[in-house]
């Protein structure tokens, strides 16, 4: 049982992996400290008074007393206090957490879309979509923007949210501990699958993310299968390109995610099922059925189509 | 000709009772301008809107009982939630304390009427055909679905094509020319139409606190109203006030919302103070413990609720410098709304406290407020703001302000006024487990949605996935919705069997403090021929106990 209540804090908060959320988590366990203070004291006054003073005969009255200058000077001297220190404590945190950005250069661009997450890497070609891998122990900085609404970045483990706002770009700093994988999710009311708008942050060791960024770098490999042929022909001339891109290929489109990797993501459509060919049969086969208002349209295939094309992005390493 | 006119009933001696049958007509209701008449159909207004606002997020609850939930699809869950809040915020607690502020208002200051009585019926009937507006989009093409605050760009008309947001932004709009006027009748009454004798340090404090209240409507709406007309111009004219994909801008919508939004959340709190600054008093058998603390702390409260709007911001990226004022302000506004606490702490120490209803009720707002107000102090520290904005913790923490504070303030001065207002008496052992019910369903409700919130649930999504600890939460706040919503039941059946059987109501059952007890219950007509000379700010008590007058005490305030 305890250990089961204690699963319930992997990935809060609480579950600090970056010295950005770390910072926050503690002056949040000091806020957590004062205000129960705050609160078992009104407890049990509000317990303590109305038990104490009940009236046990209607006839004579209390004495009138209509205040006290010394008890109200308290009532608005302590809540000053604990308000000040509070505010210092907020002040340092920020600008530990969120410097300026000076003239730091982003380490990538993440873009929030409805209702998918796209990551363009910096000083390199690849483009990730929902789940972002990224290096441990290096300090980062995050660009956010968005193309359609207003979307918003937060994973709890590694501090703060970020509002992405169509027109500007806002920035995060981050710094992970530890190799893992981190759930977060859009935090900003952003239409239809808002609910579906899931992030999976992969941490890697440095060696293992540079291994990850040379294979993503690598254009689509030319098939040898003849079904995955079949689905390449029909991805690239039919309406698949016109929103979606695979590098290496004549599929250039920039509506929707880019798969060139699109095999090797544990997830699909923005953490909303596995990866696995069923769910991407399932999901051509119709898409307003799967997920509810998604961009993308149904396209009246044959299920001999529909299989070459899953076979086909099913292979996309 | 005479035939052609329509024969509007005039009120006769005492007014017709709470129920429309026994009455003179529905006709007569619809076309009095009498402050109780106006005051009662307010509340009646609140009631229906209570249950419509209730019942669309019970099914929200259903939605969100178990992970992956497929009940609703994601289209009508967002027009319900955001019919839900918009309902609660513009159409329950707004007109529930307009129609407690236009019953009382003019019986507490010993006037006959409201200074403008047709602009006081006018009032009414723009907020009443504002929620049936913006009920009708449902009927229209699809209610309006971006939530009750209703960001940009998701409001524009390439993102919500449904003609719902236009209907939000009509509705709103005539409700909110309602409120304005009622509170300009508000402000003219209490300055211009007080009894002669009655100054403004003897006012009542609910008095007091919808005269600090209407100020802060005249300078909040104007902002709400702007932005709905040039939200109604880009969706109707294309115009680019808010679209950045064509020069305007997507934040202007947020500082214009909620430099209406955050004084609206004191709207609909410095009322409630009010009433329990009555309540308190009253079944403690002790004066307000700081009479003018209070109204300082009022006041301090409605000059820096309009600096406070941009820690709904905090995520969007203004920079340290603007959220660091804003930190500061918002810190600030929490002393004199949390001192206010102690003051009705104080005035039931030493007292001679009597367990009604209404009591309970107040004493629970203690704890339940605290638990907001202390939530709602996290906000003003950015960091923690980063991390719990927009998640289930906002959603615990508003509805901890909204009904531990206001509902519970509404439910206290209900079971407080109601025997004034209606003549009868409620049941008192029903109406005991009304509050016990509703204040465990509240509880269970929306105390582990902190927990959710912290464990990193946003607010608004349909479903979510099955991650440890989230099923279980979700599913005892969802029974815990379900336990209130039986306690609201259990409430109306109480008022029916109130009005239909209850027992007669003394007109001064409580033993209470302010003019309105003096007369009959429920009032005539005319509320009242003589008032005896106001001397303190319990004029009813001096003269009922002239031993012991206040007026008569030298002022030991001090010490």
């Amino acid at each position: 049982m305890a250990k089961d209540l204690l699963l319930f804090t992997a990935q809060s908060i609480f579950d600090a992996a970056s010295p950005q959320a770390e910072k926050i988590r503690s002056l949040t366990i000091g806020f957590i400290w004062a205000s129960s203070a705050m609160m078992l004291l009104v407890a049990l006054l509000a317990i303590y008074i109305p038990i104490k003073y009940r009236a046990k005969n209607s006839i004579s009255e209390p004495k009138q007393i209509t205040g006290n200058r010394r008890l109200e000077i308290l009532m608005v001297g302590v809540p000053m206090v604990l308000v000040i220190v509070f505010f210092f404590w907020s002040l340092t945190t920020m600008s530990a957490v969120l410097p300026a950005r000076g003239t730091a250069i982003p380490d990538l661009t993440i873009t929030g879309h409805q209702w998918w997450w796209e990551a363009r890497y910096s000083k390199s070609k690849v483009i990730a979509a929902n789940e972002i891998h990224l290096p441990v122990g290096r300090r980062l900085l995050l660009q956010l923007n968005s193309t359609d609404v207003i979307h918003d970045w937060w994973v709890p483990a590694l501090g703060g949210k970020m509002d992405m706002i169509p027109g500007i770009n806002n920035y995060l700093w981050v710094t992970i501990n530890k190799p893992g994988i981190y759930e977060g999710a859009c935090s900003e009311f952003c239409g239809q699958q808002h609910a579906w708008m899931r992030i999976r942050v992969v941490a890697q060791l440095p060696t293992d993310y540079q291994h990850w960024l040379d294979a993503n770098q690598a254009d689509e490999k030319q098939p040898n299968d003849s079904l995955v042929t079949a689905g390449q022909a029909l991805f690239t001339y039919a309406s698949c390109s016109s929103c979606h891109s695979i590098n290496g290929t004549g599929a250039a489109g920039l509506q929707g995610p880019n798969l060139t990797h699109f095999g090797s993501r544990k997830t699909m459509l923005a953490g909303m099922l596995d990866n696995t060919p069923e769910n991407l049969y399932r999901w051509l086969t119709d898409p307003q059925k799967v997920k509810p208002g998604a961009h993308m349209p149904r396209f009246i295939f044959g299920q001999d189509s529909i299989r070459a094309l899953t076979a086909y992005l099913a292979q996309l390493k | 000709m005479e035939e052609n006119y329509l024969q509007v009933p005039e009120p006769e001696q005492a007014l017709p009772d709470l129920s429309i049958s026994s009455s003179q007509g529905v006709l007569q209701w619809i076309s009095s301008v009498d402050h109780k008449q106006i005051g009662i159909m307010y509340l009646w207004l609140s009631v229906l809107f209570l249950v419509i606002g209730g019942l669309e997020v019970l099914v929200v609850r259903l939605q969100l009982a178990v992970p992956n939930n497929h009940l609703l699809s994601p289209e009508a869950y967002n027009q319900l939630f955001t019919m839900h809040g918009t309902t609660m915020i513009f159409f329950v607690l707004t007109p529930a304390i307009f129609g407690f502020a236009t019953y009382l208002l003019p019986l507490m200051i010993g006037a006959n009427d409201m200074a403008f009585p047709r602009l006081n019926a006018f009032s009414f009937w723009a907020t009443f055909f504002g929620g049936i507006l913006l009920y009708f989009s449902f009927l229209a093409g699809g209610a309006p679905d971006a939530g009750w605050f209703n960001y940009a760009p998701l409001n524009q008309y390439n993102y919500s094509s449904s003609p719902g947001i236009d209907y939000y932004c009509f509705g709103l709009l005539l409700s909110g020319i309602g409120t304005v006027s009622a509170s300009v009748n508000f402000v003219v009454t209490i300055l211009k139409f007080r009894i002669g004798s009655m100054s403004l340090k003897q006012m009542p404090l609910f008095v007091w606190m919808i005269l600090i209240n209407s100020f802060l409507v005249l300078a909040a709406f104007p902002s709400l109203n702007a932005a709905l007309i040039m939200l109604l111009l880009d969706r109707q004219l294309h115009a680019h006030f808010f679209s950045s994909a064509s020069g305007g801008s997507a934040i202007l919508w947020q500082h214009l919302f909620w430099l209406f939004g955050h004084p609206e959340v004191y709207i609909l709190i410095l009322p409630i103070f009010g009433i329990f600054s009555e309540v308190f008093p009253v079944y403690s058998r002790k004066p307000i413990f700081g009479y003018a603390f209070v109204i300082g702390s009022g006041v301090a409260i409605a000059l820096l609720a309009f600096g406070v709007w941009v820690h709904h911001m905090f995520a969007t990226g203004l920079g340290n410098t603007v959220n660091n004022f804003f930190a500061a302000s918002s810190l600030l506004i929490g002393v004199p709304t949390g001192v206010k606490i102690f003051n009705w702490l104080a005035t039931m120490y030493g007292g001679a406290i009597r367990f009604k209803v209404s009591m309970l009720f107040a004493i629970a707002f203690l704890v339940e407020f605290t638990i907001g107000g202390l939530s709602g102090v996290s906000f003003a520290i950015v960091p923690i703001d980063w991390q719990l904005t927009d998640t289930y913790y906002v959603v615990a923490h508003l509805h901890y302000v909204f009904i531990g504070g206001s509902l519970f303030g509404l439910f206290s001065g209900l079971f407080y006024w109601f025997p004034k207002i209606s003549g009868k008496m409620l049941d008192e052992q029903l109406s005991r487990w009304f509050f016990w019910l509703f204040v465990a369903g509240f509880n269970l409700t929306f105390l582990v949605q902190h927990a959710l919130g912290a464990m990193g649930m946003p607010r608004r999504v349909y479903t979510y996935p099955n991650l440890p600890g989230w099923a279980i939460l979700n599913l005892i706040s969802t029974v815990g919705g379900f336990l209130m919503a039986i306690a609201v039941g259990l409430l109306i059946y109480i008022i029916v069997k109130g009005i239909r059987s209850g027992d007669k109501a003394a007109a001064d059952p409580w033993d209470a403090n302010t003019l309105e007890w003096m007369t009959s219950s429920p009032p005539e007509l005319k509320n009242f021929d003589r008032v005896m000379p106001v001397k303190s700010t319990r004029p009813y008590r001096d003269y009922k106990r002239p031993e012991d007058a206040d007026w008569k005490k030298p002022n030991k305030y001090g010490k």
